[in-house]
């Protein structure tokens, strides 16, 4: 167990010290002068060549990545070109409005992922399954744009419910929530109604069922728990997902956090932004699949760490 | 031709093999079905006000904010979001089967190496990256597909690295190698043609996926530039007008989901029938 969980700490390390490098150099692949972009249109020579010898960018590339990495460890991100202030700074300030969108977001689709997956499995296929798997592949198939576009017309302009964009208030939550969690509940209804089906035609349930346990109590205590182990590994894997979200889903409701400042880093090609919100996105991808993994024995004892 | 067969009478592969068909038709056919120019702006396209006009007898999906014809837009924005997508999926699977079958092939360090490189590729967030790339180098066509190529391969790679490795083990490679045959022959003549089905589901979902990153970007502004029309980027240049005026979202939009549900349903379809062990299950 310990040995297994080093391993995988260790594996993790060295993924993110591989993107810390992809990341930089794509700041090499910019023909933007970082120095000229962070003194400004009007600066003189001088300065422009200051905040070069300041920044290091006089120095050889490995020298440069070392002093970045140094930096990253220490937390700096780096300035940000347009709003001359720490990027990680930045980052900070709207983390939490982000991670309330995410955790919305995913109980959304674990809400209705799950539900619509028991119930297709429970009733495998008759046209309820069969309809509910269109609409799953349907949901698939949506950009987040569109279904932010249609829920906006839907409950924002035409009916009213909800604030068409905004931050604040519970309702200002639900529709970036609910678009960030259709498309997930899509997947999670199909692995949920797959794996449910395996579960269900076990001798375990024959069994509970021939002893007169209530089918409701057969599907939810006994045959879901099994079904839940694929549903945690996804959960790692969504983060990955979210984060590519947060771009869109913020961008159209105005919701600021660190997705709404990489779209308009985007528009300014403020450089260091983009790569700070990259980084912090695929550290939470790695820190994602890290736990889901540590975490799967404990939701299913069958497995055994090595 | 079995494959096909059976493909066709499944309802929902054979409605989504009808709407690629018709999908493919009209971006074929655009430049004689389009009634108008793409980037004409029509003077009758536009009401005193200035506003577009909703679907009408003269304008079957209605105009845009500039007075151009919506149909000739959607149809020609068909030729750009099906060639990135076939360009770039087509460049992501041959990417994907050349990584992964040399990484599962060769093993040792450089496999090793290679895999390591999917796993980091993986751990960055597909769309961000895809977007990162796109704002560092100015956008363009050919930019979009290739943006699009550098983030969809490592999922190929890393389903034909384990079929591959599974492949090695077999007899019939093992003979092959004794026989003496080097690695190409091997690799071309031997291991290609079992990955064939991985690439045709592959191939197939695949469209799916750039069609939709494709949509996205061009959403955001960093995809093909106005005024080259695509279906994302007609959405982008009307998106602060769609409660006023909604079908400049709702006909370019319902183009991408019907275009991206087909191939998910065609590919699916495919992964049940090429391969039998999923049969039957969800």
């Amino acid at each position: 167990m310990a040995g297994y969980l080093a391993q995988r700490v260790i594996q993790s390390a060295f993924i993110l010290l591989g993107i810390a490098a992809f990341t930089f150099l794509l700041l090499y692949l910019v023909p933007a002068d970082p120095a000229v972009q962070l003194a400004g249109r009007s600066a003189t020579a001088q300065t422009v060549a200051n905040i070069r010898r300041e920044l290091g960018l006089d120095q050889p590339l490995a020298t440069q990545f070392l002093r970045y990495l140094g930096n990253l460890l220490h937390g700096d991100l780096g300035r940000s070109y347009a709003q001359k202030t720490d990027v990680a700074t930045l980052i900070g300030a709207r983390l939490p409005a982000s991670l309330t969108l995410m955790a919305a977001g995913i109980a959304a689709e674990l809400a209705i992922g799950l539900t619509l997956g028991v119930l297709a499995a429970v009733h495998r296929n008759s046209l309820l399954d069969r309809g509910l798997m269109i609409a799953s592949f349907t949901t698939i198939s949506a950009p987040q744009f569109l279904v932010a576009l249609f829920l906006l017309y839907l409950f924002a302009a035409t009916l009213g419910w909800f604030p068409m964009s905004g931050f604040g208030s519970a309702a200002h939550v639900v529709l970036p929530a609910m678009t960030l969690g259709i498309l997930g509940a899509g997947w999670y209804a199909r692995i949920v109604r797959s794996t449910m089906i395996d579960v269900l035609d076990q001798d375990y349930i024959r069994t509970a069922r021939a002893k007169g346990v209530a089918e409701s109590s057969v599907v939810l205590r006994h045959a879901l728990p099994n079904a839940l182990l694929p549903v945690v590994a996804m959960i790692g894997i969504d983060i990955g997902q979210f984060m590519s979200g947060l771009v869109v889903v913020e961008a159209v409701f105005g919701w600021p956090g660190i997705g709404q400042l990489a779209w308009q880093a985007i528009q300014q090609v403020d450089i260091p932004i983009i790569m700070g919100v990259t980084l912090v996105s695929a550290f939470a991808i790695v820190l994602g699949n890290l736990v889901a993994d540590l975490i799967a024995p404990f939701v299913d004892p069958r497995i055994r760490l090595r | 031709m079995r494959v096909l067969g059976e493909l066709l009478r499944r309802p929902t592969a054979l409605f989504g093999s009808l709407v690629i068909a018709a999908v493919l038709a009209l971006a074929l056919g655009a430049p004689w079905l389009a009634p108008y120019a793409p980037d004409d702006q029509l003077f009758e396209g536009l009401t005193l006000e200035g506003a577009p006009l909703p679907p009408n007898g003269q304008f079957w999906l209605g105009t845009d904010t500039l007075g151009r014809d919506l149909l000739s837009r959607v149809l020609y924005g068909a030729r750009t979001s099906l060639l990135i997508g076939l360009v770039a999926n087509g460049l992501a699977v041959g990417v994907g089967l050349l990584v992964g079958m040399v990484a599962g092939y060769a093993r040792g360090l450089v496999g090793t190496a290679l895999m390591r490189f999917t796993d980091l590729m993986m751990a960055f967030p597909a769309l961000l990256l895809a977007i990162v790339l796109a704002a560092i180098l100015r956008p363009s066509l050919w930019i979009v597909a290739l943006v699009i190529a550098l983030v969809n391969w490592v999922q190929v790679a890393r389903i034909v690295f384990t079929e591959t490795t599974a492949l090695v083990e077999r007899d019939f490679i093992l003979a092959e190698r004794s026989l003496g045959a080097g690695h190409a022959r091997i690799l071309g003549l031997h291991v290609a043609p079992h990955l064939v089905a991985t690439a045709i589901v592959w191939g197939t979902l695949g469209i799916a996926t750039t069609v939709l990153l494709e949509a996205t970007l061009s959403f955001l502004g960093i995809g093909v530039q106005p005024p080259q029309p695509s279906w994302g980027n007609i959405i982008f240049e009307s998106q602060s007008y769609f409660t006023t005026a909604p079908w400049l979202v709702f006909f370019p939009g319902l183009a991408i989901l019907l275009t991206a549900l087909s191939f998910n349903l065609v590919g699916d379809s495919l992964r049940d029938i090429l391969d039998p062990t999923q049969r039957g299950r969800g």
